[in-house]
């Protein structure tokens, strides 16, 4: 009971294939935004070296690229793709196959078109200056409902599940989707819709970006991981309580975080932010933990660069960001990192190191499994493992320690602005390089996905066609096609 | 899951209490906050933006200025000085005692102390308040922001990173010719600037029967071909205006400075 693997003895066939249609709907529109979003963050890189690149264009000023591409990896990759990966998982520890399908497929196109929206809208000039919720009003307002449509499909699925034990995932994955229409429609009624009154909205946005970007992401993410970890290691939890242990005590400090030491606000909030992120410490480290102690003596053997390490480095990411985030909320770390690259770097680690890692690993594993036919180009699943890894370290590490120089730098008044700034110039070089590997990393993601749904669509094509020319035949013929689409039918599912 | 509903409850206390916390307590406690005085005086703080600089605001946003320039000062402390505004009836009492006392770089207790002993001996005292830090000593501004600053902002935009140097008070720093000379191009006011172009918010035309009163005094190097100038699009004079607008400060209450 305690391992995903041995919940169910005889796996329904129906539990996967009902799935092909939503998850190609969800993955593939995240694919395109996930190359999109490093294209953005290539652009918005270079102008750092060549300030005037695209100067000339309103569309693509530093100030609108940039916000559109951390949107553009949040709302259009790590969001959908966790969904995605959110119903898979439900019907697989439920063992219960998805029922109407479509509407999560038409919340998909709707999600993706809600992306769509928010993006021209930055780009064109109309986003609404808060850190992640640059979005226009209409694009949120779509992307509330297509998350309500999947959510509310989600749990009917958590409802009627077959296998009726709780697994720690679910605990994670239930509060992440309850937890975001919250957080969501906060952020945007009191921010967009009626602004709260001057400092307010700081105050409110700080907290709406730490339970997006921390909690959301952590939540999802490490419930993933908690299905995946006992999965590939082929031994159970390390343990159960310790997983509970650590979600309640995330849910309960990690939400806390967020305000800066020594932002214009009363002082008791970023004293209490602080204390909270001191107490996070906790969570993240029994997370440490489990992963530390599944991951131990554990005998299974996988080609390097397949999920499980997508996994691995998933938890270490994990890790060491949060670290990083805690680290920030302690005053005197504070005054050094504060309005320093340190920040973005730690922002990209969350994102892309923990986040899209975990959710590139468990879509290498679970998407073939639902669609059932193998990735058209499986070498490319391992040459992203390697492109990603090493696009992530030499993106984070460089800024993070160009960061703390350009903060000591700024630290001393003796020391012009420019010289600080251009301090930082030799460490961002490399961390353009990362962009680079990052891109062409996401590039292969995406085409694999894009080649998988077109193989799909075809077999869709060549079935129809079958369908069509069947009953050309005589009645006895047409029965035994049918027959024989109904078997291949099995055969495929 | 005979539990179900009781777990649900838990997990909605426990996420909820950081909305209670960090949307609810704010808005109840500032939500509602009132313009401030100037400290001691009966001056109003702060006062609204005018209408011009509120566009601007409008298209500081839509251009993410944000992204690289933050518009809060921070302060590591603050240093009391003491001097002597009257000897009164004893100068050469008041003298040597002066001259045995130290009266800058001060805490607060100190300088209180100093004080009170110069007030004994028959002078009248002030007490000067600076704040220390990096930020102050780059020139970004006299205090630290506070809440007060941002009352009548309709955007809040704080920003989270200084790869351009903070805006605070950019406003006490240049007049508006600079910031529209800076604006189209960084590098003639800033050299080495990493700052982009931001050529589209101007219309470079040709010169009619005389030239724009309203026309950029660009360097040579550029400056656009002979017979053309550059002119501000009102957007360009919003964000300028606007830019002008950031001042913050008056010392108040809750960051008291000497002016």
């Amino acid at each position: 009971m305690r391992t995903p693997d041995t919940r169910t003895e005889t796996p329904d066939p129906r539990v996967d294939s009902s799935l092909r249609w939503p998850l190609l709907a969800l993955l593939g529109g995240a694919a395109l935004w996930l190359v999109t979003g490093s294209v953005l963050a290539m652009i918005a890189s270079i102008k750092f070296h060549a300030p005037d690149f695209l100067a000339a264009c309103p569309w693509l000023t530093y100030g609108r690229v940039q916000p559109a591409a951390d949107d553009a990896l949040l709302y259009g990759f790590c969001l959908p793709a966790g969904l995605g990966v959110v119903l898979w998982l439900f019907t697989q520890l439920g063992q219960a196959p998805l029922r109407g399908a479509i509407v999560p497929v038409f919340a998909a196109k709707l999600w993706h078109l809600g992306v769509l929206i928010g993006l021209i809208g930055i780009l064109s000039g109309n986003g609404t200056g808060f850190a992640w919720l640059e979005f226009p009003r209409a694009g949120s307002v779509v992307l509330f409902f297509a998350y309500l449509l999947l959510a509310l499909w989600a749990m009917m699925n958590f409802a009627a599940r077959r296998e009726r034990a709780l697994y720690p995932s679910h605990w994670f994955l239930v509060a992440a989707l309850f937890w975001f229409p919250w957080i969501y429609s906060t952020a945007n009624l009191f921010l967009v819709a009626w602004p709260a009154r001057g400092i307010v909205q700081a105050i409110i946005g700080w907290w709406f970006a730490n339970n997006l970007i921390f909690i959301w992401l952590a939540l999802v993410g490490i419930g993933t991981a908690f299905y995946f970890l006992p999965k590939f290691s082929g031994r159970p939890l390390q343990s159960y309580y310790l997983a509970l242990f650590a979600f309640w005590t995330l849910i309960l400090f990690g939400t806390w975080c967020g305000i800066p030491p020594g932002a214009p606000v009363p002082a008791w909030m970023p004293a209490l932010s602080s204390v909270a992120s001191t107490l996070t410490v906790v969570p993240v480290l029994a997370v440490g933990v489990i992963a530390w102690q599944t991951l131990c003596g554990s005998t299974h053997c996988e080609p390097k660069g397949g999920p499980f390490c997508f996994i691995r480095f998933g938890f270490a990411s994990f890790v060491l960001s949060s670290l990083m985030f805690i680290a920030t909320a302690c005053p005197r770390i504070s005054r050094v990192t504060e309005f320093t690259w340190f920040g973005p770097a730690q922002t990209q680690l969350q994102l892309y190191g923990f986040f899209a890692m975990m959710m590139f690993g468990a879509i290498y594993h679970l998407l073939p499994r639902a669609v059932g036919f193998d990735w058209p180009f499986p070498k490319f699943n391992r040459l992203q493992f390697w492109l990603s890894m090493s696009g992530v370290l030499l993106f984070i590490v460089p800024l993070a320690i160009g960061g703390v120089v350009q903060g000591m730098k700024l630290n001393n008044p003796s020391i012009a602005f420019l010289d600080a700034i251009q301090a930082t110039l030799f460490f961002f070089r490399f961390s353009t390089v990362g962009l680079l590997f990052i891109l062409l990393g996401n590039s292969l993601f995406a085409l694999n996905i894009f080649a998988m749904t077109f193989v799909w669509e075809k077999s869709l094509v060549k079935k129809a066609y079958a369908i069509v020319t069947a009953p050309l035949e005589t009645k006895v013929e047409t029965g035994s096609a049918s027959a024989s689409l109904r078997r291949d039918k099995e055969v495929q599912s | 899951m005979k539990n179900g509903f009781w777990i649900f409850i838990a997990v909605f206390l426990a996420l909820g209490g950081s909305w209670c916390g960090f949307v609810l307590a704010p808005e109840l406690q500032l939500g509602g906050a009132k313009q401030t005085t100037v400290l001691n005086t009966s001056d109003v703080y702060p006062v609204g933006r005018p209408g011009e600089a509120t566009q601007g605001a409008s298209v500081y946003r839509a251009n993410g200025c944000a992204a690289c320039h933050t518009e809060q000062v921070r302060q590591n402390g603050m240093t009391c000085g003491v001097t002597l505004t009257e000897a009164g009836k004893n100068p050469q009492a008041v003298t040597n005692l002066i001259s045995s006392l130290v009266l800058t770089n001060l805490t607060k207790e100190e300088a209180d102390a100093a004080s009170a002993k110069i007030t004994a001996a028959g002078g009248k005292t002030e007490i000067h308040i600076t704040a220390t830090g990096p930020d102050i000593a780059r020139g970004w501004g006299m205090r630290q922001s506070v809440a007060e600053d941002y009352l009548y902002d309709q955007l809040v935009q704080l920003g989270s990173l200084r790869a351009g140097p903070d805006l605070a008070n950019a406003g006490a720093r240049a007049d508006a010719s600079w910031q529209l000379l800076h604006l189209y191009a960084p590098k003639s006011e800033v050299k080495g600037s990493a700052m982009p172009p931001f050529r589209y918010l101007f219309e470079v035309r040709k010169i009619g029967r005389e030239p724009s009163p309203n026309a950029l005094k660009l360097l040579p190097e550029f400056a656009p071909r002979a017979g053309y100038e550059v002119v501000p699009r009102p957007e360009a004079r919003e964000l300028a205006a606007y830019l002008l607008s950031l001042r913050a400060n008056a010392p108040l209450y809750s960051a008291p400075i000497s002016p």
